[in-house]
C-alpha cells in the first residue's frame, strides 16, 4: 500500500547557504505561548535586567513549556500581542544592551538518568520545532518505555522552501549524533531511523556517517512526495504502521522527533544553553537575497528581511513557515518564535486568490490524501450540518497538509472547510458526551 | 505598508483549472473533428458550429435569466456541443441538432446544478432523447463510400458479415456512423493525449473496451469490428470518463468501465437496437452514485489488522 501525496516544486533555493547570524535588533518581543498547552507566566518585572538563557517565563502546567530570554537586556514592558493565528498572547519586550552577557545559571544539566534527561528536556524549553510546537519534554516522557520500539527521527523537510532542517543536519550532524546517544541511552528504543527526502543528497551522506558505527540506527531515504514529513505518513513509511485515529505515535510503538528538535537538546545537554535562537529560512519570491539566518527568538520578522536586503518586490503575503501548511502573517512586527523554521514572503503574482469556481467532481482531493479522506463528502456533510456523517468520513483525521487543495482545480478552499468541518464535529462530539454524562 | 493578503493554507496551488481541464479534452477531439471534415465534408463543421454555438448561448442566457453567475469561460459548454455534434448523423437538420444542444445544457446539466452537479451526461442525454424524437435524421447515415448503405453494426446485426468494410476503413473512419465517431485513429490519439495529460485515467477506457473485446471473443462476434464500431472508442475515452457523472476512484472506474462494457455487448448481441453505447453510459450514470459508495476509499484511521 502506498500513500498518496503531491509532487511539489522544491524550491530549495537556500539549501547551500550556510546560516548567517543577524546584527541583533534594538528590541526583541518574546511571547509567553510558543507551545502547545497553557502558555507560561512571566518570571521577570517590568525595568529588570535580564541575560541570555535566563529564563522570562516559567511552565505553568504539565503541557507548557520553560520561555527563556534570547538577549541581553532590560525589561522595557508587557505586550498583548495577537498571533497569527488570531489568538492573543501576553509578551515580553526587552530592550537589548548588545553585550549578549549569558546568565550565570546556563550551566550543562546533570543528566545521569531517564527523570533527569526529561526534566532537562523540560528545562531546556524545546518544542517540536518542525512546526507544531508541542513540548518536546511531554513526548518524550514517555510512561512505559518498554512500549519505544522505534524513534523516528524527521528530517524529511517535505515543504517547499524550508531549508533550516537541512543545515542542522549539515552543520549540527554532532549535536544530531550526540542525541541519537542520549535517545538511545535514557528511551532505549530497538531501534533508530532518520527519514529524509531523497532530494537532500548531501544530508543523506552526512547521516549515513552519523549512522555509522552506532547500532541499531539507520537512514531510510524517502521519496520526495509531500507531505512525506507528516507524522503519520512519515511513520507509515519507515516502520509501516499506521496510528490509530486520534491517537500517538506512541500506539504503534513509535516516537517522532523533529531532527532540529533534537540538535537542541543535545546542545542544551552539553551547554545548558537553552532554546533561545533559530535557523531560519528567508525565502520567497518578494525576497532580494534569499538566505538561511540564526536570529533571536523574538527578533521582529522585518529585521530578517532587512538582512536579506530587503524585498524586490512588494510583500503581498508573509508566512511563519513553508507555503503548503504555513500561516500567514498580518503584520511583519510580529516575531520569530521556537518554532519558526522558515519565512517566506510572496510578491503580488504568488500571493493573489486565484477565483474559486464550481466543484466539478473531478475527485482529485480525494485521490490525492494521504489518509483517504472525501474532502467532497466533508464540504457537503458540513454544509448541510450532517455531524454524523462528519463523524463516519472520519473528517477529524485530517491533518491539514493542503494536498487536496493545492490539486484542485476549482481552488475550492477545501482546508479552510476541513477545518471548520472539524471544529462542528468536536463540538458535536463534545456535546454528545455532555449528554450522556449529564 | 500597505495590507497583507491572508488566507488560509496551502499558499500554492497547482496550475491546474477547470478551464484548462476543459481545454485538453477539445484539444484531444480535435483530430475527430478533423477526420470528420475529410470523411464527411464541410457540413460536419456546421454542425459541430451550431451545436456549440446553441450550447454556449443556452448557458448564457439560461444563467442569465436565473441570475447565476456566467460560467461560460470553463469551457464545459463547448466541451458538451462538440460532444454532442460529434455523436450526430451528419445529415442532422440543423434545427434539430440545436435543440439536442439545448436540451443538454438546460435540462441535463443547469436544472441539476450546472456544472459538476449533473447525474447524466448532458451530451449521451441528449442524443438519447433526439434518437426518440427524431429518431429517423438520427438513423438516416451518410456513406462515404457509395457502395454500402448500413452502418458496420447495422451490418453484423443482420448478420452480412461479409459486406462489412475493411480494417483499414473502420481505422480511417470510412465508414456509416455519426460524424466524430468513425475515425477510430483520431480517437485514440485523443484518448492517449488525456492519460498523458491525466485528465482521465486509462481505468475506465481499458475497462470498457476490455469488457467489449472479452465478450464479442467469448460469444464469436467479430471482435474486431466491434471495437471499432459504433460509438465505443468515443464513449470509452470522452464520456464514460466525465467527472461529475462518473466514479471517481480507480476501482469505481473499472466497475464503471465493466458495467459500460456488459451493457453495450448485452443492447448488442441480444437488443433490438444495433448500438447500446450511449444507453450503457447513461445507465451506469444512474449506478454512479452506488458504485461510488460501494467503492469509497476508506479513512486511514488505524488499528485494528495492518
Amino acid at each position: 500500500m502506498k500513500l498518496s501525496g503531491i509532487r511539489v516544486l522544491h524550491r530549495k533555493n537556500t539549501a547551500d547557504s550556510i546560516p548567517q547570524k543577524l546584527p541583533l535588533p534594538e528590541t526583541v518581543v518574546i511571547p509567553m505561548s510558543m507551545h502547545i498547552g497553557k502558555p507560561a507566566v512571566p518570571a521577570v518585572k517590568t525595568g529588570e535586567r535580564v541575560t541570555v538563557g535566563q529564563v522570562i517565563g516559567t511552565a505553568d502546567g504539565f503541557i507548557s513549556a520553560p520561555v527563556h530570554s534570547s538577549v541581553s537586556g532590560t525589561v522595557k514592558k508587557f505586550i498583548e500581542i495577537t498571533m497569527a493565528n488570531g489568538s492573543k498572547t501576553n509578551a515580553v519586550v526587552i530592550d537589548t544592551d548588545g553585550l549578549q552577557e549569558i546568565c550565570p545559571s546556563v550551566k550543562p544539566p546533570v543528566v545521569k538518568d531517564f527523570e533527569s534527561f526529561v526534566n532537562a528536556v523540560r528545562a531546556s524549553g524545546v518544542v517540536g520545532l518542525g512546526g507544531a510546537g508541542f513540548p518536546t519534554f511531554v513526548k518524550l516522557g514517555v510512561k512505559d518505555l518498554s512500549a519505544v520500539k522505534a524513534i523516528i527521527i524527521n528530517a524529511a523537510e517535505c515543504e517547499p522552501y524550508i531549508t533550516s532542517d537541512t543545515r542542522t543536519m549539515l552543520d549540527k550532524a554532532d549535536y544530531i549524533a550526540k542525541g541519537i546517544d542520549l535517545l538511545q541511552k535514557y528511551l532505549v528504543p530497538n531501534r533508530i531511523i532518520i527519514g529524509i527526502e531523497d532530494n537532500k543528497k548531501t544530508c543523506i551522506d552526512k547521516m549515513n556517517k552519523v549512522a555509522h558505527g552506532k547500532d541499531n540506527v539507520e537512514v531510510k531515504v524517502l521519496p520526495s512526495v509531500y507531505p512525506q514529513g507528516g507524522e503519520k505518513v512519515l511513520v507509515y513509511n519507515t516502520i509501516g504502521r499506521i496510528i490509530p485515529k486520534g491517537g500517538l505515535p506512541l500506539d504503534v510503538g513509535a516516537v517522532v522527533i523533529n531532527c532540529t528538535t533534537l540538535a537542541s537538546i543535545a546542545e542544551y545537554v552539553e551547554t545548558g544553553m537553552p532554546l533561545v535562537e533559530k535557523c531560519i529560512t528567508v525565502d520567497g519570491s518578494a525576497v532580494k537575497e534569499p538566505k538561511n539566518v540564526i536570529a533571536p527568538i523574538g527578533t521582529p520578522l522585518e529585521k530578517l528581511f532587512d538582512f536579506c536586503s530587503g524585498f524586490k518586490a512588494e510583500p503581498k503575503k508573509v508566512l511563519y513557515g513553508g507555503p503548503m501548511m504555513g500561516i500567514a502573517v498580518p503584520s511583519l512586527d510580529l516575531p520569530v518564535l521556537k518554532m519558526t523554521n522558515a519565512v517566506i514572503a510572496m510578491d503580488e503574482n504568488d500571493a493573489k486568490l486565484p477565483k474559486t469556481t464550481a466543484c466539478i467532481n473531478c475527485g482529485e482531493c480525494v485521490n490525492h490524501c494521504p489518509l483517504r479522506l472525501d474532502p467532497r463528502a466533508i464540504a457537503k456533510a458540513y454544509k448541510l450540518d450532517m455531524c454524523e456523517e462528519l463523524k463516519n468520513l472520519c473528517a477529524d483525521l485530517c491533518m491539514e497538509c493542503g494536498c487536496c487543495a493545492y490539486v484542485c482545480p476549482a481552488k475550492r478552499h477545501i482546508v479552510q472547510t476541513n477545518k471548520l468541518a472539524k471544529a462542528k464535529l468536536n463540538k458535536y462530539i463534545r456535546e454528545q458526551k455532555d449528554k450522556k454524562e449529564g | 505598508m500597505n495590507k497583507m493578503i491572508s488566507s488560509v493554507s496551502p499558499h500554492i496551488l497547482s496550475p491546474r483549472t477547470t478551464q484548462g481541464i476543459m481545454l485538453d479534452v477539445l484539444i484531444a477531439l480535435f483530430p475527430a473533428g478533423v477526420a470528420s471534415v475529410i470523411i464527411f465534408g464541410l457540413r460536419s463543421l456546421l454542425v459541430i458550429g451550431v451545436c456549440v454555438a446553441v450550447c454556449i448561448a443556452s448557458e448564457l442566457i439560461f444563467e442569465k435569466i436565473c441570475k447565476k453567475e456566467n460560467t461560460l469561460k470553463d469551457l464545459s459548454a463547448v466541451v458538451t456541443g462538440v460532444l454532442l455534434a460529434y455523436n450526430l448523423p451528419v445529415s442532422i437538420p440543423l434545427w434539430q441538432a440545436a435543440l439536442g444542444s439545448m436540451f443538454a445544457i438546460v435540462v441535463v446539466k443547469q436544472l441539476f446544478g450546472g456544472i459538476g452537479q449533473n447525474f447524466a451526461n448532458p451530451a449521451i442525454t441528449a442524443r438519447i432523447v433526439m434518437m426518440t424524437a427524431f429518431s429517423k435524421t438520427m438513423t438516416t447515415w451518410t456513406f462515404p463510400d457509395a457502395a454500402s448503405s448500413a452502418t458496420p453494426l447495422a451490418l453484423m446485426f443482420k448478420g452480412e458479415l461479409n459486406s462489412l468494410p475493411s480494417y483499414t476503413d473502420m481505422l480511417f473512419g470510412f465508414r456509416g456512423g455519426c460524424l466524430g465517431e468513425t475515425c477510430t485513429i483520431a480517437l485514440l490519439i485523443g484518448g492517449i493525449y488525456l492519460i498523458a495529460r491525466r485528465v482521465i485515467t486509462w481505468h475506465t477506457p481499458a475497462a470498457f473496451i476490455g469488457t467489449v473485446l472479452v465478450m464479442s471473443l467469448i460469444f464469436e462476434k467479430a471482435p474486431v469490428y466491434q471495437l471499432m464500431s459504433g460509438g465505443l472508442i468515443i464513449g470509452a475515452f470522452f464520456m464514460a470518463t466525465d467527472y461529475a457523472t462518473t466514479p471517481c476512484t480507480k476501482w469505481g472506474k473499472v466497475v464503471f468501465g465493466i458495467g459500460c462494457g456488459l451493457i453495450t455487448i448485452l443492447i448488442r448481441f441480444w437488443g433490438t437496437s444495433p448500438e447500446g453505447v450511449s444507453y450503457s453510459i447513461l445507465l451506469m450514470n444512474i449506478f454512479t452514485p452506488y458504485i461510488s459508495k460501494l467503492t469509497r476509499s476508506k479513512p486511514l484511521v488505524g488499528g485494528g489488522k495492518q
